[in-house]
């Protein structure tokens, strides 16, 4: 993508959904769920488009928690997208992560944070980090759109290859504040 | 009350497995699946309640030649019941679950379900897209459940209305760790269980 930020100077925009994709292709993740956030607009459809991957929609973040531990004894890899409200969801299935050692990837879409225009979003999306280290959940934390590929397949790595839970966590200064301002 | 012995019921879905593939929710249902025999295919839980038949679409997603099989409770599916959408968005063909409905959650107290209020579990899943659902309340209709589970195409749902009684506790190896890995290798070959 190409876009102009001033009448002089082109710059690349890096399409960091596209990065994460790639980086759960070439990590031979196959089973992608996910409760819908519009920070994840972009991978969930690139995901859809993926004739390797299974996309499964869930009800509830913990239900992604389940398949990716059935994934596993199945012998496949599986990616679990989420936005933080979704966190708290999560914590009792967990368990499965911290007793049985099933690789986990949560790939995270953070709220609440600088900048925020929906204040219930503030309490869940600022005890993220903490939640899931109380729930044996390693963080990464994904701020800048060049550094989506690296992180993205660190975090993968991290999953399958040390057979960890780990969440990646895009911060919301990445995707943008949602505005609630009628669209035009 | 007319029930069913839960343990016959699951010794006979159970006996001449073949290559099935069983994952057992909490409680009881586990018990049941480890009193027919304990076995390196069956992933037992003994936790993550709610999340049986969500591990049953996982596995059943990643091994399509396989049967599934998920033998769980009421209490743990009616905390997993979102899971019977997500299963009917994907619906595999390969999957199926039985529930062991005594309308009680047996190890806290007996106390009554929803499902002793009247709520169909075998409705829910007819509604959210599964190719066969039932609710079975006859010895003589096991036979038919088995044979659906290991050649019918599914997903399929059993409601098997069972007996509230309470039996030895037939316990499975408690090590999750350990029973992950036994899957695997079992399923995926030597040297699998830790790639």
């Amino acid at each position: 993508m190409r876009e102009r930020t001033s009448k002089t100077r082109p710059v690349e925009v890096i399409d960091w959904p596209a990065a994460i994709h790639n980086a759960l292709k070439s990590q031979r993740v196959r089973q992608v769920s996910y409760v819908p956030d519009a920070g994840h607009k972009r991978l969930i459809e690139l995901c859809h488009a993926d004739r390797n991957m299974t996309t499964v929609p869930l009800t509830t973040e913990e239900e992604g928690i389940g398949l990716a531990a059935g994934a596993w004894l199945g012998g496949e890899r599986a990616a679990l997208l989420m936005q933080s409200s979704g966190v708290g969801n999560c914590v009792n299935a967990l368990t499965l992560a911290a007793t049985c050692g099933f690789p986990l990837l949560m790939l995270v879409t953070m709220r609440g944070e600088a900048g925020e225009r929906n204040p219930w979003q503030v309490p869940m999306g600022q005890a993220v980090p903490e939640a899931l280290r109380l729930g044996g959940v390693r963080t990464l934390r994904l701020g800048r759109a060049e550094e989506a590929s690296a992180v993205a397949n660190t975090a993968a790595k991290v999953a399958f290859e040390e057979q960890s839970a780990v969440a990646l966590l895009i911060s919301q200064q990445l995707i943008g504040v949602k505005s609630f301002e009628e669209k035009r | 009350m007319k029930a069913l012995n839960r343990r016959e019921v699951v010794a006979s879905l159970l006996e001449r497995r073949d290559g099935l593939l069983v994952v057992a929710g909490l409680g009881s249902a586990a018990w049941d699946c480890t009193a027919a025999g304990d076995h390196p295919l069956t992933f037992p839980l003994w936790g993550a309640m709610g999340s049986a038949a969500m591990i049953g679409l996982g596995l059943a997603l990643a091994q399509p030649k396989r049967r599934v099989l998920v033998v769980t409770g009421d209490g743990e599916m009616l905390m997993g019941l979102g899971s019977l959408a997500t299963i009917g968005v994907r619906r595999p063909g390969n999957l199926s679950i039985v529930v062991l409905d005594n309308e009680r959650y047996g190890e806290t107290g007996m106390q009554k379900t929803h499902t002793a209020y009247g709520t169909d579990l075998a409705a829910v899943a007819s509604a959210c897209g599964f190719a066969d659902s039932r609710t079975i309340r006859r010895n003589t209709e096991i036979a038919a459940v088995r044979s659906s589970i290991y050649r019918g195409r599914g997903p399929l749902f059993f409601q098997v209305k069972v007996k509230r009684d309470s039996l030895p506790l037939a316990l499975p190896p408690r090590d999750g760790a350990h029973l992950k890995h036994r899957f695997r290798e079992a399923l995926l070959g030597k040297g699998a269980a830790a790639q």
